[in-house]
């Protein structure tokens, strides 16, 4: 496909740590002016190659930083997240940006107000790039499913970034932000994480507002951040975490200081390991070096303990009957009524909604609709939809055992490296196994933090997955510190 | 096939003619991959519809119990501006969202 004679152009650059930036910016000797416009500049030159961005808020995003270099200037104090190039993934509205959701039925919508986790990157100081491409909906796990075209992973660009926040992992993999935003409901922002070589953060259900973030399945669907390392990725999530009014699902829990928390040592914290999520169709190489990881742990002093999880298996038919349920419902909303475009020449209302869904939905949007209508539909309810909840339970409650006996929980992220694209566009019920291993957590409402964990003999990223109990973020990003530092030597 | 159509109608969708064969196998692919959920048995689990009965902090409102009432009072806030709003709309008098007629003569 790729086929020029000209040498390769690199796409991947590490961006700087945040406490870098932000002593520079505090020092005056970097301009947070400056910084946005050398992101831009960047974006410029690789953005369309990756297609990573689907959007650029410039104007906003200078008037932000010029704020930033005001009260650097005056002297006056500083968010901590002060002049730090963010960007947005396409499914959180940001206040006058056009808002996709990587789809056509959105197209031209401009939403009126900020998401809860936008407003509060901003209130630190954060300036805010623009929008970043996504699946459809945040339906997918490769980015493939975008309208827009798909995200090409900056490692290797006949790859996929993973998905759905494809856009969110590559931009921070690409050094085309210093951190991102993006959504996780059945593995969204652990397993692109995964595939681009960066840290993604699955905060506990209810640890960051959902208010401004376009639905998909409500009782799974999470924000949380991508960052170039663990402690970064640990502050952004303290800038987002928190109460709002705004969602009733938003825990009251007073929000730590995860980057002083993820500082701590790991030394005799008990670590679990799931041979479920070792057996067949996890890829030889994932395998040896998520080994290597755990073998790290125990170095560093952890004690290692296998763990039973062994409804696992189940996880993945229950997410796609309950999120597909949840999505048949919550996409009712876009029927070309009160945003996006609508179907022309309808002679009735029925029609005009047919129509205007026809037109705008993608193929695997529509599959999913159907699915989760057929799921909750008068006679089949009971089999499907209720039977999935029954198991949900079930799933849950294993992790709440194997909570009560270790302090985390390391599996691989997903079975295989990044994959390449159309790989496996042909087959849906394929591209449902990426999430294999992403899921289950997904479904029982606990946290987890994706880390860098060595890589395939080809040279692609491998992530491991930390889970931790409800509200025990802490721990998960204790535990992916010391994998980043092992991976460090 | 039928059934393919029956559902679509129920989700306001309207499905090509060429796009029903490939949504039919695909959805029974699917399906038959979801039916390995009957290997096991549930009888006696109450459903899990949502997280936030499964630990202390989780679901604010649901978890009044737990200490800490965040239940907001109940009074009349203001939400999105109208004028802001409607602009976004395919077709509105400003205070309405218009729509093609409802009843067939």
């Amino acid at each position: 496909m790729d086929s020029e004679d000209k040498p390769a152009e690199n796409y991947v650059e590490k961006p700087k740590t945040l406490a870098e930036l932000r002593a520079g910016i505090v020092a005056g000797t970097t301009k947070a002016t400056e910084l946005a416009a050398s992101y831009y500049e960047r974006i410029e030159k690789k953005n369309p190659r990756l297609n990573v961005y689907l959007c650029l808020t410039k104007e906003r995003a200078l008037e932000q930083a010029a704020k930033v270099d005001d009260a650097v200037a005056k002297g006056d104090p500083l968010g901590v997240l002060a002049g730090i190039p963010v960007g947005i993934k396409d499914v959180l509205v940001m206040r006058g940006a056009p808002a996709t959701a990587g789809s056509k039925i959105l197209q031209g919508y401009r939403p009126p107000y900020d998401a809860t986790a936008v407003s509060r990157l901003e209130a630190a100081g954060a300036v805010l790039l623009g929008k970043l491409n996504c699946d459809e909906f945040a339906m997918g796990s490769s980015t493939e499913n975008s309208a827009y075209g798909p995200v090409r992973n900056p490692i290797d660009t006949e790859r996929v970034p993973g998905g759905s926040s494809g856009g969110s992992a590559a931009a921070v993999a690409a050094n085309l932000a210093v951190a991102t935003l993006g959504s996780d409901t059945g593995g969204s922002i652990r397993q692109p994480a995964s595939f681009c070589g960066v840290v993604g953060v699955l905060p506990t259900y209810g640890r960051v507002s959902r208010y401004g973030l376009i639905a998909y399945a409500s009782s799974l669907d999470r924000v949380g951040p991508f960052a170039a390392n663990v402690r970064d990725a640990a502050t952004m999530l303290s800038v987002i975490a928190g109460h709002d009014p705004q969602d009733a699902t938003s825990s009251p829990a007073p929000v730590p200081d995860y980057a002083a928390e993820s500082d701590k040592p790991v030394k005799g914290l008990r670590i679990g390991v799931p041979a479920e999520y070792f057996a067949e169709g996890l890829d030889p190489e994932v395998r040896v070096a998520i080994e290597a990881g755990i073998a790290a742990l125990k170095a560093a002093g952890c004690a290692i303990k296998p763990v039973a999880l062994p409804n696992t298996r189940y996880a993945v038919p229950v997410y796609y009957l309950i999120a597909t349920a949840e999505a048949s419902a919550n996409l009712a909303r876009f029927d070309g009524v009160r945003y996006g475009p609508r179907s022309k020449d309808s002679a009735t209302l029925a029609d005009m909604y047919r129509h205007s869904r026809e037109e705008g939905f993608g193929a695997e949007v529509k599959r999913r609709i159907l699915l989760g209508t057929y799921a909750l539909s008068a006679g089949y309810y009971d089999a499907y939809y209720l039977k999935a909840q029954q198991v949900r339970r079930l799933l849950a409650e294993e992790y709440l055992r194997a909570f009560a006996e270790v302090d985390a929980i390391v599996t691989p992220t997903a079975p295989t490296a990044a994959f390449k694209l159309g790989e496996k566009t042909g087959d849906p019920l394929a591209m449902y196994l990426a999430d294999i291993y992403t899921v289950t957590a997904s479904l029982a409402g606990i946290c987890g933090v994706t880390v860098p964990c060595g890589a395939t003999k080809a040279g692609l990223p491998v992530g491991m997955q930390v889970l931790a109990a409800h509200l025990n973020e802490a721990a998960a990003f204790r535990v992916a510190r010391a994998v980043e530092a092992a991976g460090r030597i | 096939m039928e059934d393919v159509e029956r559902v679509a109608e129920l989700a306001h969708l309207e499905l090509k003619p060429e796009e029903t064969p490939a949504m039919l196998r695909d959805l029974n692919a699917i399906l038959d991959y979801v039916a390995q959920l009957n290997e096991l048995d549930t009888t006696g689990v109450t459903p899990l519809a949502q997280v936030s009965e499964l630990g202390s902090g989780l679901g604010s409102e649901l978890q009044e119990g737990a200490g800490v009432s965040v239940l907001r009072a109940d009074l009349p806030v203001p939400s999105l501006d109208r004028a802001a709003v409607m602009p976004q709309a395919p077709e509105t008098d400003g205070a309405f969202f218009k729509v093609p007629k409802v009843i067939e003569r």
